[in-house]
């Protein structure tokens, strides 16, 4: 209890700062603490796999994404103006936020305990799925379609993303491009690095199936695996017209699609495995998928073209 | 008093804290961070749920476990679109007063 309570002072913390920090780098900074404290919630709150998405993704990607763009901005922001109005509209703000926060803290006060829970047929089901990770069986099996759509969902921000780019850039270089320096301390701390990153990242997406992990963090730290590289210059982005590209972009959605219609035939719906293979197909869609989400998320942080396919 | 209850009130003054962050900020790029902000303490909002629903050997529900984990990766994608359209309205703002001088000698 003091555990938590210190915890929760901590979160808090970190996020006033975020918010009131003067500059938007020293925030992002603030952010990505939030993210890792959170992470720790999480496992206090026993769901190990959200911790690691929360410090993978909420924390690391994002962060690091803020943070490259924080820079990119800086100077650029715009200047406070009107001293008075600003604080009477403050005022206003904090009465309002306040209000919202105690609307939520009754909700939570008021939770019944124990709470409504689908945990009893979570388990009860799960011998069926072949798998050992109750948070893995909901993705892949019960709510497959959800990780489905999300799947298409990452693929339509990226074309969002994409969508963005200059005229002249267009089936480009995304990022600027870096030269790496073959004496520089990061080029070699990311040598050191990447190549263990790049097994976690697959054991973690491994072990999934019985154990906290699975393929969206998994898929995160080979993306940030990429992402390390391309910072220290020692790889470049692809061109975003390449068709191998593409082709790895849409295999894993291509591959679920087709399981799940093939689950008409074998089992009679959309997405439902016959018993005797669930986790054969399961792991079928994991590895395409993984690779997808990776090669996305580190596409999405790379940003839209910024280099003509020639360079 | 739970622990889970001290992070479920945890939750609720982040929420109010982003919200209060994304209406006083003016530069798009503290928006986005607030947004998260926000987004952080919805997530665990749903977190305490799941915990208070421990049962069958679990410690917490798994199915809103999932669906925090998608919504993690959702709110990432989200966010790299918001910044990259902020990067292109800056790109695009550094351009416009030249272009408006010379179409205007």
């Amino acid at each position: 209890m003091a555990l938590d309570v210190g915890l929760v002072l901590f979160v808090l913390g970190v996020a006033v700062w975020t918010v009131a920090a003067r500059d938007a780098f020293s925030a992002v900074i603030g952010f990505v603490v939030y993210g890792l404290l959170l992470a720790l919630v999480w496992m206090r709150l026993a769901a190990p796999d959200v911790a690691l998405t929360e410090a993978a993704i909420g924390s690391g990607l994002t962060g690091g994404l803020l943070l490259g763009t924080s820079t990119r901005l800086r100077g650029t922001e715009t200047p406070a103006t009107g001293k008075k109005s600003v604080t009477g509209l403050r005022l206003a703000a904090a009465l309002l936020c306040s209000l919202a926060s105690i609307g939520l803290a009754m909700i939570v006060l008021l939770l019944p305990e124990p709470a409504p829970t689908l945990a009893p047929q979570a388990a009860a089901n799960m011998a069926a799925t072949g798998l050992g990770n109750p948070v893995t069986a909901v993705l892949m099996a019960y709510r497959a379609i959800d990780t489905l759509f999300e799947t298409v969902v990452l693929l339509l921000a990226l074309l969002g993303v994409w969508s963005l780019t200059p005229d002249r850039f267009w089936g480009g270089l995304p990022g600027r491009g870096r030269n790496a320096d073959p004496e520089g301390v990061l080029t070699f701390a990311v040598q050191l690095l990447v190549p263990v990153g790049i097994l976690i990242g697959v054991h973690i997406f491994w072990v999934g199936s019985v154990a906290p992990g699975g393929e969206f963090q998994g898929a995160t730290i080979l993306a940030a695996m990429w992402i390390l590289a391309a910072m220290a210059g020692l790889v470049d982005a692809p061109r975003v017209s390449r068709r191998g590209l593409r082709l790895m972009l849409v295999a894993g959605p291509a591959v679920f699609f087709a399981i799940g219609l093939a689950g008409f035939a074998m089992a009679g719906a959309f997405l439902a495995y016959p018993e005797a293979h669930a986790k054969l197909l399961i792991l079928t869609i994991e590895v395409p998928v993984t690779l997808s989400i990776a090669v996305t998320l580190a596409l999405l942080v790379a940003g839209p073209p910024e280099r003509t396919p020639q360079q | 008093m739970s622990g889970a209850t001290v992070y479920g009130l945890c939750s609720a003054a982040l929420v109010g804290l982003g919200l209060f962050g994304l209406i006083v900020h003016p530069e798009p790029l503290r928006k986005i961070l607030a947004f998260n902000l926000i987004g952080g303490g919805v997530f665990l909002l749903f977190g305490v749920v799941a915990r208070k629903g421990a049962a069958a050997g679990f410690g917490g529900d798994p199915v809103p476990q999932a669906l925090v984990i998608t919504g993690l990766v959702v709110a990432f994608a989200a966010t790299a679109l918001a910044v990259g359209l902020l990067i292109r309205l800056s790109q695009e703002a550094d351009v416009q007063p030249r272009s408006r001088m010379d179409s205007q000698p």
